[in-house]
C-alpha cells in the first residue's frame, strides 16, 4: 500500500500554482495596483507549481528506489 | 472592515482546497484496520512528516492571529514564546522524553502515567485533557466562523456546520493517519500562503531600515525607549519599560521553563503525532524537525504584526491601517486586514484558504487527540475493558462523531458567553503548567509514586486556581481576570499574572509530589519501571560516530540557532 503523501501535497500545490499562474497571465494589470504593483498571482502561481513539480518528482524517485 | 470581494478564482482554489482535504481522507480510509491505525497510524509516520504534522498541529487559530496580535502589541518581544519557550521545549521532549514515551508503548500520555504511576493519576489527566481538548476544538471552529462572519459575510451557522462536517468526514474515513497528512498539507499552505503577504508588507514599509525607524517612532509615542518594538529583550529589565508588562525572571522562568515545557512536553495533541512515528528515533526527531520551521516562525507569524501596527501609527491617509475596535486598534484583525489590503483576487483565495486551513488543522488534532484518549484512557479503561480490537476500532469512529457535536455545542456557548476564550487559557495553565512538574519528576526520580503524584497534580491545579482568584493584573475588575478570592497582588500585565501563576502552579506541584513521594510506599519496583524512568532505561544506541549527526547533537545545533536569533534580535 503506497500512501505516499508527497502524491497529494504535488498535486494540489501544481494545480493551484496552475490555476493563479494562469490568472495572472489574464487578468487586468489594475488588479495589481494594490499588491504595490507586482503580479503576485504570476509569480506565486509559478513558484507553487515548481514546488508542486518537485515534490511529485521526489515521491517518484523514492517510488523508483523503492521497486529496485 | 468592509467585507472582501471574492472573484470565480478565489473559490475555485477553496474548491481545490477542499477536495484535497476530503480525498485524503477517502484515499486512506482502506488503511484503518487496526484501532492502532485509527488513533497512532500504525507508528508507521516517516520523521519529517510526524515532525511537521508536531508542529502544523499546534499551529490552530490562536497561533496565526494570535501572535500577529500579539506581534502588534507587544513587538519583537512576542519572539520569546518561540526561541524561548517553544524550541528548547520542543528539543528537550525529543531527545529526554521520547524514548519514554515511545519505547513504554503506550498509546496515550494518559496511559503512560498509568503505566508509571497508577491509575487515579492517568484519570485524572485523561478526564482534563479530553475536556479541554474538546473545548479547544470548539473554540477554534467558533473563531473560524466568527471572522469568515466578519470579512466574507458568511452566515456563522453555515461555517459552523459545514466546518464541523468537513473535519468530521476526513477523521472518520482516514483517523489519525489523514489528519497528519492533512497538517503536512496545511503546513506548507499557510507558509506558501502567507509568504507573500509579509513580503508586501514588508517592502510598503520601507524594508528593514523603514520598518526600524516606523517601529521606534511606535514605541516612543506609547512611553517606551526606541527599541522597546524592534528589539525583544531590551525593556525586561523592569516590568514597566516593556510593553508585555513583564520582566525577564518572570518571561523566563514563566514562559521559556513552566509553560512552554508544560505545553510541549505533556499535551497529547502533539505527543501522539510523534507517538505514531516508525521508530523511536523517527520518534526523538519529530519535536527536532518541527523546531527548525517553528523558529523561524516569527518571520512569518510575529512580523506581521509588527508591520501592522508601524503602518498604522506611521503611515499617512490611504495607507494600511489596522480597523479599531472601541479605544485601539483591533489586534486581532492584523491578518485579515492585511490579506484585504495587499492581495489580489488569486493570491487573496491562496491567503484565506491558508487561514482557514490553520484553523481546521487545530479542530482535527483537538478531535483526534480526544477520540484517542477517550476510547483508550476512559472507555476501554472504565467502562468495557474486554471488548475486541475491531471494538475499539468502531468506537473511534463514533467517538468522532460524538466529538464533532460537542465541538459545536461549544462553539454555540462560545457564542453567548464572551469570555470563554479566556477562561479556556485559564483552565490550560491551571492544568498543563502542574503537570510538566509531574512528568519531570515521574521520568527522572523513580521514587515518585502514585499517590505524590495524584496529590501533586491536585494541589499544584489548586496553586494555580488560587494565585489566579487572589492576584489582578493592570486595571481589569475583579472577576474572569483574577482577584476572585481576594486582592492580594497586582501585576502590571495579564501576561505577568499567567506566567507567575504558571510558576506556582509548577512549584506547588514539585514540591509536594516529592513530599508526598517520600511519605508514602513505592508501588513499582526497579524492573516494573524499566523504560519508563531515565536512571532504570538502557541509553538508546545510535550508530551514528559525528555528534552533530546523533539526535542529542542535532538539538544541541537547534539550541545554538535559537540562541544566536536571541542574540540577533536582541
Amino acid at each position: 500500500m503506497n500512501f505516499d503523501i508527497r502524491l497529494p501535497i504535488g498535486l494540489m500545490f501544481g494545480l493551484l500554482g496552475l490555476l493563479l499562474f494562469a490568472f495572472g497571465l489574464f487578468s487586468d494589470p489594475e488588479l495589481y495596483r494594490r499588491s504595490l504593483g507586482i503580479n503576485v498571482n504570476l509569480i506565486w502561481g509559478a513558484v507553487l507549481l515548481v514546488f508542486g513539480a518537485s515534490m511529485l518528482w521526489f515521491s517518484h524517485r523514492s517510488q523508483r528506489r523503492r521497486s529496485t | 472592515m468592509p467585507e472582501l470581494e471574492l472573484g470565480l478564482v478565489d473559490y475555485a482554489i477553496f474548491a481545490v482546497y477542499f477536495t484535497f482535504v476530503l480525498g485524503i481522507g477517502w484515499w486512506l480510509k482502506k488503511a484503518q484496520r487496526t484501532s492502532e491505525d485509527f488513533f497512532l497510524s500504525g507508528r508507521s509516520i516517516p520523521a519529517w512528516v510526524a515532525g511537521l504534522a508536531f508542529l502544523s498541529a499546534n499551529l490552530g487559530a490562536q497561533e496565526v492571529i494570535g501572535m500577529a496580535a500579539s506581534g502588534a502589541k507587544y513587538g519583537m518581544a512576542t519572539s520569546h514564546f518561540y526561541w524561548v519557550g517553544a524550541v528548547p521545549a520542543m528539543v528537550f521532549v525529543g531527545v529526554f522524553m521520547m524514548p519514554f514515551y515511545y519505547g513504554s508503548k503506550a498509546r496515550s500520555v494518559p496511559e503512560y502515567l498509568k503505566l508509571r504511576f497508577d491509575e487515579k493519576t492517568r484519570t485524572l489527566n485523561a478526564l482534563s485533557f479530553a475536556v479541554m481538548t474538546l473545548f479547544s476544538s470548539g473554540i477554534s471552529m467558533y473563531a473560524l466562523a466568527r471572522l469568515l462572519e466578519l470579512i466574507l459575510g458568511w452566515p456563522f451557522d453555515v461555517s459552523i456546520w459545514v466546518s464541523g462536517a468537513i473535519v468530521l468526514a476526513y477523521i472518520y474515513l482516514g483517523g489519525l493517519t489523514s489528519a497528519i497528512y492533512n497538517e503536512v498539507l496545511q503546513f506548507f499552505l499557510i507558509v506558501l500562503g502567507f509568504v507573500p503577504l509579509v513580503y508586501l508588507g514588508f517592502r510598503d514599509a520601507g524594508g528593514y531600515a523603514g520598518l526600524s525607524q516606523r517601529l521606534e517612532h511606535v514605541a516612543t509615542s506609547h512611553g517606551f525607549g526606541a527599541g522597546a518594538w524592534k528589539e525583544s529583550w531590551s525593556g525586561l529589565g523592569h516590568a514597566n519599560a516593556n510593553p508585555m508588562g513583564v520582566e525577564w525572571f518572570g518571561m523566563l522562568m514563566g514562559l521559556g521553563f513552566v509553560l512552554s515545557f508544560g505545553y510541549w512536553c505533556t499535551d497529547f495533541l502533539v505527543i501522539q503525532r510523534a507517538m505514531a512515528a516508525n521508530s523511536v528515533a523517527a520518534a526523538r526527531r519529530t519535536p527536532l524537525i518541527a523546531a527548525v520551521p517553528k523558529m523561524l516562525f516569527p518571520f512569518l507569524v510575529i512580523l506581521p504584526g509588527m508591520i501592522a501596527i508601524a503602518l498604522t501609527e506611521t503611515a499617512g491617509p490611504g495607507g494600511f491601517a489596522l480597523p479599531r475596535n472601541g479605544s485601539g486598534p483591533d489586534y486581532n484583525m492584523v491578518i485579515p486586514a492585511m490579506l484585504a489590503h495587499y492581495l489580489p483576487p488569486g493570491m487573496l483565495g491562496l491567503g484565506l484558504t491558508a487561514l482557514m486551513a490553520s484553523f481546521m488543522s487545530g479542530m482535527a488534532g483537538n478531535v483526534t487527540a480526544f477520540n484517542a484518549v477517550w476510547t483508550y484512557d476512559i472507555y476501554q479503561t472504565h467502562l468495557n475493558p474486554k471488548a475486541s480490537d475491531q471494538h475499539y476500532l468502531w468506537v473511534g469512529r463514533a467517538t468522532t462523531v460524538v466529538g464533532i457535536a460537542l465541538s459545536v455545542a461549544t462553539a454555540y456557548l462560545a457564542s453567548h458567553f464572551n469570555n470563554i476564550m479566556d477562561f479556556l487559557q485559564l483552565v490550560f495553565a491551571f492544568v498543563n503548567a502542574p503537570l510538566f512538574a509531574t512528568f519531570l519528576l515521574g521520568m527522572f526520580w523513580r521514587r515518585a509514586t502514585g499517590h505524590g503524584a495524584f496529590i501533586g497534580l491536585l494541589l499544584g491545579t489548586a496553586a494555580a486556581a488560587a494565585h489566579h482568584g487572589l492576584s489582578l493584573p493592570g486595571d481589569a475588575a475583579a472577576g474572569i481576570k483574577g482577584g476572585w478570592i481576594a486582592i492580594v497582588t497586582h501585576y502590571p500585565s495579564e501576561m505577568a499574572q499567567n506566567f507567575w501563576t504558571a510558576i506556582w502552579a509548577w512549584s506547588t506541584c514539585f514540591l509536594v509530589t516529592i513530599v508526598v513521594s517520600l511519605l508514602t510506599r513505592r508501588d513499582k519496583s526497579d524492573a516494573e519501571l524499566k523504560g519508563l524512568v531515565y536512571s532504570l532505561t538502557p541509553k538508546v544506541e545510535e550508530p551514528q560516530r559525528v555528534w552533530w549527526r546523533t539526535t542529542p547533537g542535532i538539538g544541541v545545533l537547534i539550541l545554538g540557532m535559537a540562541l544566536a536569533l536571541n542574540i540577533i534580535f536582541w
